[in-house]
């Protein structure tokens, strides 16, 4: 037989200022574990955002991203006559050549500003992509003519619709700004016309990489293979969804720094729920005495105790969450050291992450109540009883 | 307060279990702050590694490092006054065997030999060696850590495939030197990658350009004279010190000194909120015996000192430990990843700014139970039943 649960949360209720001060210690360890969490999450959503299952990205041999990607005409070529790849209504292969490189904006969070990826691209390259104009209109090629995503349009002031930015061997107007999905990585990019690009950088013929559209998703494999095994002009395939999932990793930094500060605070925690809850056992001698005359066993004692540490450290959990909770959808950015520019994502305190947070609560106090309830289940049942 | 110190000790030995609690509790927790703290300071404060590098500013374009600018500007600059040698610097990128395997991946820097051991006078490297490497077009050095993580020898040959620059290189290993901050890098010869490239768009054009300059104090000014006499051309520059220069790059890990500020006080929190918890019990613990002292003539100054002088002697201790923790620790974290970041190793000054924190933090912590010790009425303390 257990002993009431009622007995627990009066014991604790009687003992405020400890049981609020052991909690909020627990809560802290958990606010920072919780928004490691939702950093990772919301990169990982935005990455995950971004790309269309039917398309592949072909990028040379050995490279993990566009930045440092050449790609030869040659292999353009070649993948404009492949019978996979689908084709709009007027027959032109869905086929685009892409020039990536990355400028110097200043923003909200730097006046030193932050790099920015610029994307070249043909006018075919946009129709490939589900972006929706929000506000102006797409550049015109031959033109220096930008559009910015969503997220640069509300993180970096120069870039708003209508505005300059200078680079290369000039100004370019931004004509439009496009939302690419609810959060997708597009968001962070500037968009602009391929052949001013390469002209304005000197790098006529240049391209980083080349998206292609297939036509059904069985084509996907096959292709990936045949580019494989032909060692077609030193380039390498992958879908786009999996190039961008390969992205996350660059919140690692935040994230193994998070994870590392939530763990020692929470070692931290665990020793001071110990001494609460050895203070509690020293107390409550004479409650634990007659709670065994009356019957309960040594083992129900044991369960007891750890459940009121366990109780205890559920409510620092809960404070925990609530604590990090403001910060659900709040938009930051951080480095892509692939990309070597910044992506913007918003954090996501889901309830997966706050499960985790109320886990990682228990496990506190259950690492904390153990040593103290097995002493508290280990009481010589007279000795408690003499005590006052 | 100094007579009663034997009296502070045995009491903080009395619940010895408790008093060990909360010293482990804050020296883990002061653990934390001080890696946080050494963190900070190594990351947005950073020590020139060497004193070259107090005299060394970096040149790029003005857009981004990732924009090419003439090769040509290596002259001009070097003609500015105060610049005593200027070598162009590329980042060379390319692959190493697999690149899947994290092992391969180190940095790999173009630039003019020469020029280079000029302008980086801490890349140390034995006569023949240097002779060697200035000789051979197609030589290259490496740091000795990434030497020994390869298993290279001298004479090694080294492919590296391009990927910024569509070319493979074939290099021999000729000499090896260690960087000050312990990065695994390589160089190879400006010139041997320039005739290795197909004629167009990659050649004669440099990422970058690193100066040395006469003296720390010239540096604004050098910085100043490069971006102005830039200033009209097609590829504007940019000129910042190293020290700069490398602060951007920790910019780019995202808004991290609001992360650690944050995560530096809520620990601090952590702490107060343990601390003040144990004074708390010990002292409604105590409740009978403090009525006791106070019949037998203690003061409620001197039951406050009592009880603030115990939490500040688990404060100190628990700084002590958390110190030589966090300099264990960082010592284990350096060697963990050594190549890739260079992790502080906490200092002696920082050490005891933790020590002076635990105490300082117990003290404030043990203020409001002891203010209640040495107010509580004699007569109900006494009659107290726990």
């Amino acid at each position: 037989m257990g002993v009431p649960l009622r007995y627990n949360f009066r014991s604790l209720m009687d003992r405020k200022a400890t049981t609020a001060m052991t909690a909020a210690g627990i809560a802290l360890a958990v606010a920072v574990l919780v928004i490691s969490l939702a950093l990772i999450g919301g990169l990982r959503a935005t990455f995950a955002a971004t790309g269309n299952p039917l398309q592949l990205i072909i990028l040379r041999k050995g490279v993990t991203s566009e930045l440092n990607s050449t790609v030869s005409q040659a292999a353009l070529q070649e993948f404009r006559t492949k019978p996979q790849v689908a084709m709009l209504p007027d027959g032109q292969p869905m086929v685009s050549p892409e020039l990536v490189t990355a400028i110097n904006l200043a923003n909200v969070d730097s006046a030193a500003g932050m790099n920015v990826t610029v994307r070249g691209m043909l006018p075919i390259g946009l129709a490939m992509r589900e972006v929706r104009m929000i506000q102006g209109v797409a550049f015109t090629p031959g033109r220096r003519e930008v559009i910015v995503g969503k997220s640069i349009a509300q993180r970096y002031p120069d870039a708003h619709l209508g505005g300059t930015l200078r680079f290369a061997r000039g100004t370019w107007n931004v004509v439009g700004v496009f939302e690419g999905g609810e959060m997708s990585a597009f968001g962070s990019e500037i968009w602009c016309d391929i052949n001013q690009l390469r002209s304005d950088q000197g790098r006529l013929g240049d391209m980083s990489s080349v998206l292609v559209r297939v036509k059904d998703r069985a084509a996907i494999a096959p292709l990936i293979q045949e580019v494989k095994n032909k060692r077609l002009a030193d380039a390498e395939a992958m879908t786009e969804q999996a190039y961008y999932a390969g992205m996350t990793v660059s919140g690692a930094p935040l994230e193994t720094l998070g994870l590392m500060v939530a763990g020692i605070m929470a070692i931290g925690s665990a020793f001071g729920t110990m001494n609460t809850m050895y203070a509690a056992v020293a107390r409550r001698g004479r409650e634990i005495g007659t709670l065994r005359a009356l019957g309960f066993s040594r083992w129900s004692i044991l369960q007891s105790f750890m459940f009121e540490s366990m109780l205890l450290s559920l409510v620092g959990g809960i404070f925990g969450c609530l604590l990090a909770l403001p910060l659900n959808n709040v938009t930051t950015g951080v480095g892509n050291f692939a990309t070597f520019s910044e992506v913007a994502f918003a954090f996501r305190v889901s309830w997966g992450v706050m499960l985790g947070g109320l886990t990682f609560a228990v496990v506190i106090g259950g690492l904390g109540g153990f040593l103290p309830a097995r002493a508290a289940s280990r009481r010589d049942l007279i000795t408690t009883l003499r005590e006052y | 307060m100094i007579q009663h110190l034997p009296f502070i000790l045995h009491n903080a030995m009395r619940n010895r279990r408790r008093s060990l609690l909360t010293i482990a509790s804050m020296g883990v927790s002061l653990c934390l702050l001080g890696l946080l703290l050494s963190l900070y300071r190594g990351l947005f404060m950073p020590e020139d590694s060497s004193p070259a590098a107090a005299r060394r500013l970096i040149v790029r374009h003005r857009v981004s490092l990732m924009q090419v600018m003439p090769v040509s500007y290596k002259e001009r600059i070097k003609s500015i006054p105060g610049v005593v040698a200027v070598t162009s610097w590329q980042w060379f990128g390319g692959t190493y065997k697999d690149a899947r395997d994290s092992k391969n991946f180190f940095a790999r820097f173009v630039a003019d030999p020469k020029e280079m051991l000029e302008v980086r006078p801490e890349m140390v490297l034995s006569a023949e060696q240097r002779e060697a490497f200035l000789r051979q077009r197609t030589s290259c050095i490496a740091t000795n850590s990434l030497m020994k993580k390869l298993g290279w020898k001298m004479g090694e040959r080294v492919t590296l495939v391009g990927d910024i620059f569509p070319v493979t290189v074939e290099l021999k290993l000729v000499g090896s030197y260690d960087e000050p901050d312990g990065s695994e890098n390589l160089f190879f010869h400006w010139d041997y990658l320039q005739e290795a490239l197909p004629p167009g768009n990659y050649r004669d054009v440099v990422g970058a350009f690193l100066v040395l300059v006469d003296s720390p104090e010239h540096v604004p000014q050098v910085t100043k004279a490069i971006d102005a006499k830039f200033a009209n051309s097609p590829a504007q520059s940019k000129s910042e010190s190293e020290h700069d220069f490398i602060l951007s790059f920790v910019a780019f890990l995202g808004n991290l000194k609001l992360f650690l500020a944050a995560v530096c006080s809520a620990v601090t929190f952590t702490i107060l909120l343990v601390c003040a918890n144990t004074v708390a019990m010990t002292v409604r613990e105590r409740t009978r015996e403090t009525a006791i002292l106070r019949t037998l003539g203690f003061g409620p100054v001197e039951i406050f000192a009592l009880v603030l002088g115990e939490a500040g002697l688990l404060g100190v201790i628990g700084g002590g430990l958390g110190a030589t923790l966090a300099w264990g620790v960082s010592v284990a974290f350096r060697k963990w990843m050594a190549g890739q970041f260079p992790f502080p190793i906490l200092g002696v000054d920082l050490g005891l700014v933790l020590i002076l924190a635990g105490l300082v933090i117990a003290v404030a912590s043990a203020a409001a139970p002891a203010w209640f010790a040495s107010r509580q009425n004699v007569v109900e303390s006494l009659r107290y039943a726990g």
